[in-house]
């Protein structure tokens, strides 16, 4: 009903009151005499009517308001940060945030994202710059959800959402294209390929310069 | 008339019928016990338990029933065949067995026949459910023995330990009710609780010693180390699968149906209704006694879940030391006592030879209880007992150790990282 602290007396007499983790310089053997024993009772049940307690515990708790979430019909929010399937997200005029740097695909530790970048062309304008990630792929039965993806982006292309029911039945299935991890197009958005806004450089599109599309961005 | 002479009269066809009667309550109630155990534990874990399959999860144990059936139903190259499939079935049929003689009602209209609901009333009939109990032991050692494989042959072998010997207190326990009631039929039994007070009042420490070895007869949790799932992987009936393992399930959950019925009717009254309710046996032209025994039953059901529901599993030498040590003594001298009392009162002593007598068992047990204290306290005293040194190498007792080692663990010698 008790246990034994050990304790060098150094310790004891620095601190009566306080218990302190031996902090030793390096290795030494302590004779047993110089050490102090401190006997601590551990609470424990006293009496029958104590230990009976245990019983008015589970009785008290059928009548409680039980934990259980009815999940597939009741849903509950997950936390804020909660790392869920990833998104690949759009300038407010539509062009993809994505360059295809790969560098997402470079801090994987999962290797689980497969990127392909290309060029821009006059025709066929996708992101912003130069380079657009025209192949995107994150491989679901891999990833970890760690984050490390999200950390590396430099254009905050790659977030993740919330969304945590990926199960599926098909390996295939689980490895989400480019399509499927697209944003959507809100409202005052084009969908690319489009011309960047006019006046405006890739620059001007990193420092947030751009809110919406531009009426001649639209093609015909 | 008592229940043995209307049972005398009972056509064959009624007799059938009840015996139809006895099997369908005890597989129904299986059923609804498995469902019920799991709700009520799940609640006093703050979780829902099963509530999928039909409304409010009800028929849960009968698709587990189903699923169990359809399952492939294995028996392993090592096992003594014949054996490994009778012993299931002695299992289940002892369990059935017992509940042959539990007087579920007073006496009732059956189709027209006077007759009470009970298949048989013999003179014998709380030996008899013992009887019966002890050759379901059979099942758990045959299964555990044939099935060829170490873990159930332990398992079987510490079940039937445990059912053997706590069936020893539980016989011991039922003694001081043979005494008072002076009959071992259960029917006879009830009658004669009618006239006093329950037994369970009555002879409460018998009852208490009852209601405990009656848990540890039937394996179930504190005492359920044998089959301890998380620990020996189910005990005498790991190899068992499909139809084979059901049956011991069925078996399992029939015996804790069948000792709660058979401590309802020793102990609680039977059939009839809790005093100052009597006028309700005579509704539903004396059913109603059926109900009474019903939740008499489910309450003794009841107080299993939350027994599994509160307390931890026994190691396998305290369990032990309980049932020899304590119950099987402590019952003992109760039969003692009550015996004492009985020839006091039926050789009608004067009342004083009574309180002397009473007064006597007090003073002795309040010695016992005194005396068993001062030895803890004397064991609690000494942590480490003075032993001679073996002949053969052993560690060091921590009374001998001289130095002790005080590493510090942030020390720039200890560890990978340093």
């Amino acid at each position: 009903m008790f246990q034994i602290v050990f304790q060098t007396r150094e310790a004891i007499v620095a601190d009566q009151n306080e218990f302190q983790p031996l902090v030793n310089k390096e290795n030494k053997d302590v004779d047993i005499t110089s050490v102090a024993y401190e006997k601590v009772d551990q609470p424990g049940p006293k009496s029958l009517l104590k230990q009976a307690q245990g019983f008015w515990v589970t009785f008290i708790t059928m009548f409680k308001k039980v934990n259980t979430v009815q999940y597939p019909e009741v849903k509950e929010p997950t936390a804020e940060r909660f790392h869920g399937r990833h998104q690949l997200n759009r300038h407010p005029d539509g062009l993809e945030k994505c360059i295809g740097c790969e560098l997402c695909a470079w801090a994987c530790p999962a290797d689980a994202i497969y990127v392909e970048g290309a060029d821009n062309t006059p025709d066929n304008q996708m992101s912003p710059g130069e380079r657009y990630g025209k192949v995107y792929q994150i491989n679901y039965l891999r990833c970890v959800f760690c984050g490390l993806c999200i950390e590396a982006c430099p254009t905050r292309a790659l977030t993740m959402t919330n969304e945590y029911e990926l199960a599926d039945s098909t390996r295939s299935k689980l490895i989400f294209e480019k399509d499927d991890l697209l944003g959507p197009l809100r409202a005052g958005m084009l969908p690319p390929p489009h011309p960047m806004y006019p006046g405006m450089t890739d620059t001007n599109y990193y420092n947030g310069d751009v809110k919406e599309a531009h009426p001649s961005q639209e093609q015909k | 008339m008592n229940n043995a002479q209307l049972l005398l009269d009972d056509p064959g066809w009624i007799i059938t019928l009840k015996a139809v009667i006895v099997f369908a309550v005890c597989v129904v109630l299986t059923i609804m016990s498995v469902w019920g155990e799991r709700r009520i534990v799940a609640r006093m874990q703050m979780r829902v338990g099963p509530n999928r399959v039909g409304k409010f999860g009800l028929i849960q144990a009968l698709a587990d029933g189903v699923k169990l059936a359809l399952k492939e139903d294995l028996i392993p190259a090592a096992a003594d065949k014949v054996v490994f499939i009778i012993a299931p079935v002695i299992s289940v049929t002892a369990a059935f067995m017992a509940f042959a003689v539990m007087p579920m009602t007073g006496p009732v209209n059956f189709f027209g026949e006077e007759t009470v609901m009970q298949l048989t009333d013999l003179p014998v009939g709380v030996l008899y459910v013992l009887a019966t109990a002890s050759v379901g032991v059979y099942g758990i050692v045959l299964a555990g023995w044939s099935s060829g494989s170490t873990y159930p042959l332990l398992g079987g072998l510490r079940s039937s330990a445990q059912v053997v010997s706590y069936e020893i207190a539980m016989g011991l326990s039922l003694v001081s009710v043979f005494i008072y009631s002076g009959s071992m039929s259960t029917s006879s039994i009830v009658a004669a609780q009618q006239s006093t007070w329950w037994y369970g009042l009555v002879l409460f420490p018998s009852f208490v010693i009852y209601a405990i070895s009656m848990v540890g007869e039937t394996n179930r949790a504190p005492f359920d180390l044998a089959e301890a799932e998380g620990e020996l992987v189910g005990g005498f009936h790991t190899e068992y699968s499909s139809l084979k393992f059901a049956l011991f399930f069925l078996a399992e959950y029939i015996n804790i149906i069948a000792v709660s019925a058979l401590a309802t009717t020793l102990f609680l009254g039977g059939y009839h209704a809790i005093p100052g309710l009597g006028f309700t046996e005579q509704w539903l032209g004396g059913w109603f006694t059926l109900v009474w025994f019903f939740l008499k039953v489910i309450f003794f059901f009841f107080v299993f879940v939350w027994l599994r529901g509160t307390l931890p599993r026994l190691r396998y030498d305290q369990f032990m030391q309980f049932g020899w040590k304590v119950l099987i003594p402590v019952s003992l001298l109760w039969i003692l006592v009550v015996a004492t009392l009985r020839l006091i009162s039926t050789t009608s002593q004067s009342r004083v030879t009574t309180f002397i007598f009473a007064g006597v068992v007090v003073l002795i047990v309040m010695g016992i209880s005194t005396a068993v204290d001062a030895s803890k306290r004397k064991r609690a005293a000494h942590v480490y007992p003075e032993a001679a040194a073996p002949s053969f190498a052993v560690p060091s007792l921590p009374s001998e150790i001289t130095t002790i080692n005080v590493s510090n663990s942030v020390s720039d010698k200890g560890g990978d990282r340093g």
